[in-house]
């Protein structure tokens, strides 16, 4: 496939070279050089010396592989299942989608009309099973009819079978040169001579076993779909486009007794960009005004705009996760209300900001201070979590402020183990003036291997220095028996 | 109509929407400190916007604990969501919010939803959003330093708000001198030496708060209070023991269990040993 960055003049033979073990080497080639006899594997000097007037471009596979992933966002608009098959196939899951296109074939020249753009290499077949489509696509001569795919299949070389070299010669010497040849042959004995795998290979292919591709999104429990006659220029129609959706959307899922969590709103411009406008909510909803609103919203906040370009022919809206809704009850004291006006004000500003950006709490059962309690997007955490009540009558035994990580300090305290005097911190010294502690904390030995430090034992002292700030450090292991000389750190402020 | 009749049609319409925006009488929350309330003649208003400044960058902590508690005084104990925006730059500065902290002071942390956003300008108009949701019990705007964008038009924006939705907001500034506001009232915190509890332990949270100006009412007045979580109310401490700055503290410690005194640097550990500096 021919890039379309690259500006050869169109009948030069272009190949891409990459190094191997210090030696230039084709990687790829057009189908002109492939046709002059230049393969892949062959020496860039050799090349050269066959046909001097070549184009040489440096192997790019990660580029290779965007391009596809471009190509595989653009397929999209013909089935939700799109798999990619590095380095160069796209595989199309068309079951149950065939028959919106008027059928197989007429989906075919689509899908080629519309491959046409990009470029003129392009092969294209449909089978029974991925690896079937794979072999006729790559192995079948072009113009064949596709009228009847067992007997094309059988015609193919044992090479379609994408099986190692070795078995390849192997089959070849033994004159099993057709796929044909090996599928008129019982299996146990193929198998015994050259490998469970080539009997595997062959039932795929002949769609004996069952096989699939692995898409690279799964399939949205639900999506509704709009495509336009003439493209359209504008954001707004497409959004307001968007809006009938979601309203059909709404009534599906209320039939259901069902409300998504997230929602997608995809755009399908005519020369084949995608855009998405992903929303999420931490309550199932279906309203079509709320999620409109978070769709603007989402919309205003995209760093890289939507641009209509020559219009959109196509957009959709799938709602990847759904669950179960149903009709809220009104209570008295207005608890629900409020509820669903907080989880809406949270929606709306993840949705702006980012889901990381509006946290809640969560606490988790550590002893370790900074793992105690976890700060989770609240689009994630609906329920509330129940939280130890502190010990009465005592003050605060932990900061309302944490260092993550600890900030070193310099102090003079006593040793073995004694309170810290004086420290120094952010450039200004601190005389302690009152202390508790210490409060030992224990690393967490149960995590490591035996035989391994767990780590060092902290212990922390709640001290208050002469302007009455309140601070928590703590010391960095056990004096001598851990460490010859411990550091010191403040981990935390103190109300 | 007539021209008076006119005249007076007109002045019932502008009376009717200044109605729509004049200031009702706010609800008033009681701080539990006898001398505070009196100042503010009775209470804390709900549904208006209150400035509390840290005194210095340093007491960050102090002015957090403090707001925890005002939040709590204004109808956090019972219902109501706390919202707590701040900047990503605060919480690598200053430290980041810890929940356990906040369950100490008394405020159940599963009704904060915390903010952490990119820059001023985020969190201001995260804020105006906020704001405008009545089912917000009290939101919290922390800022640091002094934001272009936080100017006397920004404040008046928020205060409306928070008239109409009836959200109380206090703006906690860190590192940030008072400056012409919109605001009910205006704070400044400090640190204040607590009340020792035993073995010289330091005792409750205590700040020196300072009402630099109000609204409709004379400014002025300085207390020293302690935080009371039992009864989640701010109480006097002017009976706790007062330490001047750089009291002999030491004096305390000297009776402490004796031992070597030594020095630990921050940076990468010495080799050879400390020297000893002190023998107890």
């Amino acid at each position: 496939m021919r890039h379309p960055d690259c500006d050869t003049p169109d009948d030069t033979p272009l190949v891409l070279v990459e190094k191997v073990r210090g030696a230039m080497r084709i990687a790829a080639t057009c189908s002109q050089a492939a046709a002059l006899g230049l393969n892949a594997g062959l020496a860039l000097a050799d090349a050269r010396a066959q046909v001097p007037l070549l184009a040489v471009t440096d192997h790019d596979p990660a580029a290779d592989l965007a391009w596809l992933e471009r190509l595989a966002d653009h397929c999209d608009r013909f089935t939700p299942l799109v798999a990619i098959e590095a380095p160069d196939a796209l595989a199309l899951d068309i079951t149950g989608c065939a028959h919106l296109f008027g059928g197989e074939a007429p989906l075919l020249a689509d899908v080629a009309r519309f491959m046409a753009r990009w470029s003129d290499d392009v092969r294209l077949a449909c089978g029974d099973t991925p690896e079937a489509a794979q072999a006729l696509a790559r192995f079948a001569p072009a113009g064949t009819s596709f009228e009847s795919e067992d007997a094309t299949l059988r015609r193919l070389p044992v090479a379609a079978l994408r099986i190692e070299e070795e078995t390849q010669t192997a089959l070849i010497r033994a004159g099993l040169k057709t796929i044909g040849d090996l599928a008129m042959r019982p299996s146990a004995p193929l198998a015994a001579r050259f490998g469970e795998d080539l009997v595997d290979s062959l039932d795929r292919l002949l769609g004996t076993a069952d096989s699939r591709i692995t898409p690279r999104r799964a399939a949205p429990a639900l999506r509704f779909e709009r495509r336009f006659a003439e493209p359209i220029g504008r954001t707004e129609a497409a959004m307001a486009a968007i809006g009938e959706l979601a309203e059909e959307a709404a009534v599906v899922l209320e039939q259901r007794g069902m409300g998504g969590r997230r929602f997608i709103a995809r755009f399908f411009r005519s020369d084949g960009r995608t855009y998405d406008l992903a929303t999420e909510s931490s309550l199932p909803m279906r309203d079509p005004d709320v999620l409109m609103r978070l769709l603007n919203e989402r919309l205003a906040a995209l760093a890289d705009p939507v641009d209509p370009g020559f219009g959109f022919d196509m957009i959709r809206l799938a709602v990847p996760r759904i669950e179960p809704l149903t009709p809220a009850q009104l209570q008295l004291e207005g608890g629900c209300v409020a509820d669903e006006a907080m989880a809406e004000l949270v929606d709306r500003l993840s949705t702006r900001l980012g889901r990381g950006a509006i946290r809640r709490f969560e606490p988790r059962d550590s002893h370790v201070p900074e793992q105690a309690a976890l700060t989770l997007p609240a689009v994630d955490l609906p329920a509330p979590a129940a939280w130890d009540a502190p010990q009465q009558g005592e003050p605060p035994a932990r900061p309302i402020h944490l260092f993550d990580p600890p900030q070193p300090i310099e102090v003079i305290a006593e040793v073995p183990d004694g309170p810290p005097h004086r420290f120094r911190w952010r450039r200004s010294q601190h005389h302690v003036v009152r202390f508790e502690g210490p409060e030992r904390i224990a690393a967490q030995w149960w995590k490591h291997a035996p035989g391994k430090s767990p780590g060092l034992t902290r212990d922390y002292y709640r001290v208050e220095d002469a302007r009455g700030r309140r601070f928590w450090i703590f010391r960095h292991g056990l004096y001598e028996t851990e460490k010859p000389d411990p550091r010191w750190y403040v981990h935390g402020l103190f109300a | 109509m007539s021209r008076a009749d006119s005249l007076e049609s007109l002045k019932t319409r502008i009376a009717g929407i200044e109605r729509a925006r004049a200031v009702e009488a706010a609800v008033l929350a009681g701080t539990g400190h006898a001398g505070i309330d009196a100042a503010l003649g009775g209470g804390l208003a709900r549904g208006r916007v209150h400035e509390v400044f840290a005194a210095q960058a340093e007491d960050a902590g102090c002015a957090a604990g403090f707001v925890a508690g005002l939040a709590l005084r204004l109808g956090l104990r019972l219902d109501g969501t706390l919202v707590w925006l701040r900047e990503i730059q605060a919480e690598k500065q200053g430290g980041r919010l810890h929940a356990p902290g906040l369950v100490e002071i008394g405020l159940d942390p599963a009704r904060v939803i915390i903010g952490v956003l990119p820059d001023p300008q985020a969190v201001l108009r995260a804020a105006a959003d906020v704001v405008r949701c009545p089912e917000v019990g009290v939101a919290v705007i922390e800022l640091w330093r002094e934001p272009r964008l936080l100017d006397l038009t920004a404040s008046r924006r928020l205060a409306l708000a928070a008239e109409t939705s009836g959200v109380t907001v206090i703006a906690l500034r860190i590192a940030a001198s008072p400056s012409p506001s919109a605001a009910q009232t205006r704070w400044q915190v400090s640190a204040a030496a607590s009340a020792p509890m035993e073995a010289n332990a330091p005792g409750y949270p205590a700040w020196r708060v300072e009402l630099l100006r109000q609204r409709g009412r004379p400014s002025g007045g300085d207390w020293r209070v302690e935080w009371n979580r039992e009864q989640a109310c701010f109480a006097n401490a002017d009976t706790a023991s007062d330490c001047g700055p750089d009291a002999g503290g030491f004096a305390a410690i000297a009776a402490a269990p004796s031992g070597a005194v030594l020095p630990f640097s921050a940076g990468r550990p010495v080799d050879a040993p400390p020297r000893l500096r002190h023998a107890g």
